[in-house]
Order: structure tokens, then sequence, then C-alpha cells
């Protein structure tokens, strides 16, 4: 029995206990179901993309509003050439919600998706506030007492009058949008989602238009809520704006946060239980505290501090822990053959393809550039050499659109690249990696390097949620498994699906013994278990900037990633750039021996003895992928 | 509208600025320091105001059992820290979790100040230690975490305080004696005593802030805190005692604009929210990073709540909050590039 199994036979007791269940546990089990939907779009804003919103209910509103307004109106009704009452009215009032929130969210998120993640949630709660008053003074909404006599929704002929029956209603649509979230996750658009958290300049490196992406989050998350909104209007036949406020906002966040910000169950345990203890801590707390109030607030509060302070994942991760002891696990999806990726065409060997003109960065009075030209041809290896602080990661940031120059231009394949974004050089072929490798420490090996296959994939989210996409997904697994054999991990490819904790931060959450893993059915190699993080970090790094071009060389005898052939290895990477399929790719490592370093035309720096005492002393690492994986402050010169 | 209503808006949109200036003075503070967004700001302004009231109707403020309750648990934790042998400042604690709690309920059970000045020393007193209290028990532990994180921490402190100021003040408003019954007549205008107490003690009280942050080496060690935690630490600044202070200045700051602010109009357990909030649109306009600009917004912001409570008095709010939307599009235009948040 695995873990989907459990989930079936959940959803089938669920449904076969239905008809006998009391009014009381279905009215209960109704609202854990509209909470749950809210919630759910939570998770996937808050838990995946790193963002936050505390406006969730002014989107229910939204959405319970317009369907309140669309069955009720006699404007809208006579417009439309329906009779009053039609049973298709709900169904405009559905869609003009869906609009309506559509287009207020993609406002919210386009002006706050650029600056630092705390606006956001900042304007959500000055939305939130907006709305409730907006709800409660306009007057063909009915003000402060609301709107009442909406109809019940009628499916195909069958009315949902009663709870009983609209409660199946509202938990097929949260399976099914839970299924439709689990398949986004799960696909080439799902990984530039779980990058947003942790990786947007990476991302944003391997072409992943990470603000468009944020938007959408963002988007579909209200659209959850408008839904949950439509379904709750047609439950209660009556809508007035207070349970739409700001207060019931933070409470979707709570479910979100105490349930397990990170998983989509994690949105139904939150709002079950929620949800159960509101409905009781109402009863019994103003009883204990001799006073009339809302005062559960207090408890949800302390609550979420314990929560946030002991169990930052929510309690879903504790639950599925435990669970998976007696579970098997989930096997590998089946694939259906993979299509062929498009690559980028080699340009000619000799053709300029990157060129920096004068190329200034100031940072305040600090010059960190100075007028540096630079020419990289096709086929040619460059190395950028000098001590800490001499400039090298500005100046790489400034010729693959990181960051913008003060002055001067830089120019890929002929084309002026002045303030465009990263993403866009990226489009041109120019793949990267980062000094501090930046890997996604919570996927997989195969989702990082993955990810570097980005721009070659093609669907997009509603085929990746329908399941339509599987085809792509499979060439986009199978690159990733190729470089990753490339770049000399072929022997461990095996554990590559393991998820190792690579940046070893979650200790609770790594997977532990090797025993375990063995039952998963894989042997997976000392080195890509927890507890040595980063020692292919580099190598991961280069596959993954590799997969984003889609080279195909020959691959070679000696585990040398990619990138630190690159900066280092002379022949082998030159011969690489003879069979360069690669437009352009560059690589920030550390260097390798002060001699080679002399060879390159760049001289010591006498002036600063301790690099050159270190120097001195130094073995050149048998691949500079040893060094990788290390805390931006240690980079720089290499060590050891 | 003619000019004399014009002249009675904008000044009645200059006294709610000036205590918008106060509250955004504190989350940018708090923000710059810490890195926590303070959203129950605004409870330090109902504790305020509410305890104010409380003392001078002769009643024993909940907020004293709160502030006791508070400093028996820090001092647990400090124990608790010291026997896992993490370093625990003792002075600082001796200062709030003992010093003031003791100095406050002396004042509040004991001395019961008649004087109006002296009700307002006790209920600062009171209030103060509120700020360090919850910051060691609630963030401390989590200074590590990211800004979203204790966003959310914060908000649930608001769900918390707000939910005791409805059991310890009940769900009745109050309103306390004004400071200075005295009206000026300036051509035609009338300007009351308590709106020039309002706007004098913003400016003073920014005043010594500023001179604070300029002049002092504690001030200057926030000041370092708030541009490079790490290098402040390695310059020996405790950070800790960084996050203390500003919480204090903010607890201390929410107190005063609640004194300032209870004679004006009612306040009630919840209404500290909605000014917190107003703080938070200035401090946004500052970009949660500068002084000056968001003082500037504070007044903006009250400017356009007084007349547009003239104009469309029950849209007052909408209109209030809607200016954050054009705020942020326009710091939105001004970046460019990606920015990694963690």
């Amino acid at each position: 029995m695995n873990r989907r199994h459990v989930v079936i036979a959940a959803i089938v007791a669920l449904a076969a206990a239905w008809p006998f269940l009391g009014e009381f546990s279905v009215t209960l089990l109704c609202y854990i179901g509209l909470y749950s939907m809210v919630a759910a779009g939570l998770v996937m804003l808050t838990g995946v993309a790193g963002m936050t919103s505390f406006g969730q209910a002014a989107f229910v509103g939204l959405g319970a509003y317009a369907t309140a307004w669309a069955s009720t109106s006699a404007l809208l009704s006579s417009s439309l050439g329906l009779a009053a009452g039609s049973a298709l009215l709900p169904w405009a009032g559905l869609a003009l919600g869906l609009a309506i929130t559509g287009a207020v969210a993609w406002g919210l998120g386009a002006v706050t998706l650029r600056l630092s993640g705390h606006y956001l949630p900042l304007a959500t709660i000055a939305w939130g506030l907006s709305l409730y008053y907006l709800f409660g003074n306009l007057d063909f909404l009915g003000g402060h007492t609301g709107l009442g006599g909406i109809p019940a929704l009628t499916v195909f002929g069958v009315s949902l009058a009663s709870t009983r029956s609209l409660g199946l209603a509202i938990w097929a649509v949260l399976l099914l949008a839970l299924w439709a979230l689990h398949n986004l996750l799960d696909s080439r658009e799902g990984r530039a989602i779980r990058a947003l958290k942790s990786g947007r300049v990476m991302a944003e490196s391997m072409g992943v238009n990470t603000a468009g992406q944020r938007v959408k989050v963002f988007v579909l998350a209200a659209l959850l809520a408008a839904l949950s909104g439509w379904l709750y209007a047609h439950m209660q036949r009556f809508v007035n704006p207070t349970p739409f406020n700001l207060n019931l906002g933070i409470e979707y966040l709570f479910m979100a946060v105490i349930g397990g910000s990170g998983h989509l169950w994690g949105a139904v345990l939150g709002a079950t239980v929620i949800t159960l203890m509101k409905q009781y801590l109402q009863d019994w707390l103003p009883t204990l505290l001799g006073a009339s109030g809302s005062f559960e607030t207090i408890v949800f509060g302390l609550l979420m501090l314990i929560v946030l302070q002991r169990f930052a994942d929510g309690l879903w991760p504790a639950i599925a822990r435990a669970a998976n002891r007696w579970l098997k696990p989930v096997p590998p999806p089946r694939l259906p053959p993979p299509v062929a990726l498009p690559t980028t065409a080699a340009a000619p060997a000799g053709q300029v393809v990157l060129e920096a003109r004068a190329v200034t960065k100031r940072f305040g009075g600090l010059v960190a550039n100075n007028a540096v030209d630079l020419d990289v041809k096709a086929g040619e290896i460059h190395a950028l050499i000098g001590p800490n602080g001499a400039g090298k990661s500005t100046f790489f940031n400034m010729i693959s659109g990181v960051d913008d120059p003060t002055e001067g231009r830089v120019h890929l394949l002929g084309r002026d690249m002045g303030g465009r974004p990263s993403r866009a050089f990226a489009a041109l072929g120019l793949g990267r990696t980062f000094q501090h490798v930046r890997l996604l420490g919570t996927r997989s090996v195969l989702d990082n390097v993955a990810l570097g296959a980005h721009r070659r994939g093609r669907r997009g989210w509603l085929a990746a949620m329908l399941r339509l996409d599987r085809a792509e997904e499979a060439a986009l697994l199978a690159e990733a498994r190729r470089q990753i054999e490339r770049c000399g991990l072929g022997a461990q490819a095996a554990a590559l699906d393991l998820a190792p904790r690579l940046a070893g931060r979650d200790a609770a959450a790594r997977p532990r013994r090797g025993g375990r893993a063995a039952r998963r059915g894989a042997a997976p190699d000392r080195a890509l278990r927890p507890g040595r993080p980063g020692r292919h970090a580099g190598c991961i790094a280069a596959a993954r900037a590799a997969a984003h071009r889609g080279d195909r060389t020959r691959a070679r005898r000696t585990p040398v990633p990619a990138a630190a052939r690159r900066a280092g290895r002379g022949p082998a990477a030159s011969r690489e750039a003879r069979a360069g399929t690669a437009a352009l790719a560059i690589a920030q490592r550390g260097l390798g021996h002060p001699r080679r370093r002399a060879r390159h035309g760049v001289r010591h720096e006498p002036r600063r003895p301790h690099h050159g005492a270190r120097l001195r002393h130094r073995h050149r690492p048998r691949h500079a992928a040893r060094s990788a994986g290390r805390p931006e402050s240690a980079g720089g010169l290499p060590r050891r | 509208m003619d000019f004399q209503i014009a002249l009675l808006l904008a000044q009645d949109g200059v006294v709610n600025g000036a205590v918008y200036a106060l509250l955004a003075l504190a989350l940018v503070l708090v923000f710059s320091v810490t890195r926590v967004i303070f959203v129950p700001q605004g409870e330090f302004v109902a504790f305020g105001a509410l305890s104010m009231a409380a003392i001078a109707g002769g009643r024993t403020p909940g907020t004293l059992w709160l502030l006791l309750v508070l400093a028996a648990l820090a001092i647990v934790v400090e124990a608790w820290r010291a026997r896992r042998g993490l370093a625990v400042d003792w002075r600082s604690t001796l200062v709030w979790a003992v010093a003031f709690p003791a100095l406050a309920a002396l004042l509040a059970l004991v001395v019961k100040p008649t004087a109006q000045w002296a009700q307002a020393l006790a209920t600062l007193v009171l209030i103060t230690p509120l700020g360090p209290l919850l910051y060691r028990i609630a963030f401390r532990p989590l200074a590590d975490a990211t800004v979203l994180s204790l966003l959310i921490v914060a908000v649930a402190m608001h769900g918390v305080l707000v939910g005791l100021g409805l059991y310890f003040f009940g769900a009745e408003g109050s309103r306390t004696a004004s400071f200075s019954d005295s009206r000026l007549d300036v051509s035609g205008i009338v300007v009351t005593g308590q709106s020039l107490v309002v706007v004098g003690t913003t400016l003073v009280l920014s005043a010594l802030l500023f001179a604070f942050f300029e002049r002092t080496i504690v001030g200057k060690a926030l000041r370092a805190t708030a541009i490079n935690r790490v290098g402040a630490r390695l310059m020996g600044i405790p950070t800790a005692l960084a996050g203390d202070l500003s919480f204090a200045l903010a607890a201390m700051i929410g107190a005063v604009s609640g004194l300032l602010i209870a004679p004006i109009t009612t306040v009630y357990y919840d209404t500290g929210f909605l000014m917190g909030l107003k703080g938070f649109v200035a401090a946004i306009i500052g970009g949660l990073a500068s002084y000056p600009i968001a003082m500037a917004g504070a007044v903006l912001v009250g400017l356009l709540e007084s007349f547009s409570a003239f104009w469309a008095s029950a849209l007052k709010e909408v209109i209030v909050f809607t200016l954050i939307i054009p705020v942020l599009l326009w710091r939105s235009l001004k970046s460019r590039h990606v920015e990694e948040d963690e």
C-alpha cells in the first residue's frame, strides 16, 4: 500500500459515509471543503512560491458577491435575455467573479511583483480592508445588510439546494483542484514555480520569467478563492461583508501555515484543524473567560507562534513522516516516449558572440568595474582572473543580465542587451553558473538539472494541470539525465530521484537512513546523501547550465564538471568548444594553479601577502567542483 | 467647499498625520533594525490610550497583568537559554523584565497617580517594556527566519493582542481628558490646544529621535545594525540589544500616540490596528527605509483621510488604503531587476 492508495481509500470512505453523516457534520465538512480550496491556493502562494497574501478573504468575497449580484439582479438577466431566476445566471456569476478576481489579482500582482517580497502581503492587507469597506458601502450590493435570495445551483437539471448535495459538489471541485495543482507542481512549470521561493536569480538566468510566474501563481490562488466564494454564496444563499474581512484573510493564511504550507494536503489538514477549533473555541472560550467576544483569535495567534517557532513546516510533514514508516513509496510515474527538444544552434567559429564595451559599474562611490572591454568569439575559452573583491562577479552579472552596467554596453549575438533581464540573455542561448551554485536544496538532483532545460520546453500551465505535457516532460527529464551523466554523475544516476537535501539545512526532513533509501529501491551514492552537501553541487550546476543549451559532446571518462573544465582545464575545454553546439556558456569558478594564471597573463598581487602565501602552498584540487557549494563568502580565490 | 472648511480639514489632517508619522517612524525603525514588519504597532496605541483611561478612572489596567505575565515568561525563557549554555544578557533582562514591570506595578497598584502628567508617565512605564518582552518571546527565536515568516508571526501577534485588548478593556471605547483645553483663534480658524500638543509632541519626539540617532553611541549602534547586521555584530554591537531597544522605542512611540489621540477621538480595543496600517501606508511611501519621506507620507495620508471624509465619508478608508497601489506602482517602476528575497 502506498500513499496514493491511502488517499483513494480516504476519498472512497468519505463518499460512502456521506449519506449517513449528520446534518451538522455535513455542514462542517462543507465549510472545511470551501476553506481548503482557499488554503490550497495559499499553499501554492506561500509554501511553494514564497509569497504571502492576507487578502484571500476579499477574493472569496469577490466571487461570492459577483454571483450574488448576477443571480439576483434584474439588470443582468434582462441584458442577457434570460428569465429572472434562470439556472444559467449562477454560471454567469461564476464567469463574472473569476474575471473580476483575475483582473484585480493580476493588477495587484503586477504592481508588487518586482518589489521585495513583503510588499505584496502589505498590499493585500490594504486591499482586503478596502474591499471590505467597499462591500459595506455600495448600495447595489446591499451595503452592510447584504444581498439575499440567491438561488441554489442546478447542474444538468439536478438541484443542489440541500447542503448534502452541494457538499458533494464542493468536495468534487476541491479534489479536482488538488489534482490539477499536484499535476502542475510535477511539471516543467512546477519546477519554475518552486524556484521562485529561493532561486529567483538562478531561475531567471535559466530563462524563467520569474515575475510572470509570480503573478500567475497569485492569480491562481485568487481564482481558487473566488471559486470557493461562488460555492459559498450558493450554499448560504445570502452574502454580507462580514465573512470577507481581513480577519478571515488572516485565518486562511493560518490554515495554510498550520497545515503545512509546502504541501497541498496540508491545506485540507489546516482548514480542518482551524474550522474545528473555531467551532469549539467559540463555544467554550467566552464561558471560560466570562466575557463575550471573539477570543479564538488569541488561541489561533498563540498556536501560530508555536507552530512557526517549533514546526516551521506545519503539521502535515510530521504526519507524513510518521505515515511513511508504514507506507511504501509511490512508484515513479510512467512517462510516454520523449519528443525531441530544440537545441541552440551553434554560431560559426570566430564570430563574435559576446561583446562588452567600456562596461563600468559603480556602487555608490565604489567603482567595481571600470571601462572593461571583452570580446568572446564562438569557440573561444576565456578566464577572468583577479583577487577577492576585484569585481569578477560584478562583471559576470553585467554580461549575463543579472545587473545593469552604470555605463557601457553589452552586445550578445549582435543585439544590444542594455536593460534587458537575464532571461533575455538566456533566450539567446547564454547559460551561466553561479559562484555560489544556487541549487534548490529541497528538490531532487534531477529537478535541479531539469530546471536548466526550462527554456526548451513549451507546454504551459493548463497543459501541465491536465497532464497533456507528459511527452515533453519525459524529454526534459531525459535531457537532464543525459547532462548529469555527461558531467560525470552517471554512476549515481540511480539515486537521482531520491530528492537528496543538498542544502542540509532541514535536518528533520532529510531522507535519513540508507536502509530506508534502499527500501525505496535505490542505492544512493554516499556523496549524494545529506551530510555531504555540495560535493557534487558544482557538477549539478554545470549540468543545469548545459541542459539549458542542449550540449552534445561525447561523455568523458574523467568526472570533471563542464564548468570546471571550461574555467580551468584547457585542452578538455577547447575540445568541448570545438565540438560546441553551445552558443555561449559562462561559468564562474574558483581557479586552478597560480602558474596557469600566469599563463593567462594575469599578474600576482604581491602587495597582498596572504594571497601569495596561500597560493604558494596550495595544491591544485583534482577537480574544482570540490570547492563548489560553499557560501558566497568563501568565494573569490580558491581555498585549501 | 470654501477656504474655511479646507483649512479646518487641513488642520484635522495634519493632526492625524502627526500621529501616523509617529507610527510610521516606529515601523521603519523596527523593520530596518530587525526586519520585522510590525503589524501589531497599532495595538500599543490602543493599549496606551485605554490604559491611560483605566488609570485615570481609578481602575487597574489589564495591560499590567499582561506585562507581569510576559516578564515572568521572559525570565523563564532566559533561564532556559542559560541552562542550554547560550549567552544571556542578564543586565538588560533585569531592566525589561524586573525593573520596569516592578515600577509599573508600583505606579498602577500603590501610587495611583492623580496628576495627568503622572498618569501619562505611568502609562508609558507600563507599555514600553511590552515591546522588548514581546520581541524576546516571539521574534528573537526566529531571528534568522525570512521576512515573510516574521510578518506572519507579527500578524499572529496582532490577533493575540487584539483579543487580549477586548478581554482587558471590553468592547466599549474610552476617551481621556484633553492635555490642553485652550483654544486659539488664528484669523478665524479655531485651533485647539490639544492639536497643538499633538503636533508639538510629534515634532519634539522626532527631534529627540533624530538627536538620539545622530548624537548618541547607542543610537549610532542601532543605525549600524539597520544598515548591516553582520557588520555591526563584528564591531561588537549586540544585535539582541538592538532588537530590544527598537521594540522598546516602538512600544513607547505607540503609547505616546495613544495618549495623544485618546482626547481627540474615542479609542476602542481595535482602533489601533487601522491607525497602525495607516502608519504602514506612510512607511511604504518611504520604502520602509526613509524616516523623512515616511513622515511626509504620513501627513499626506492624514490630509487624504480628512478630505475624503468630507467628500465621501463612507469610502474614507477605501481611499486611504487604495493610496498604497499608486505608491507601489511608482516604486515598482523604479526597480528593474530580480532581487533575491531570502
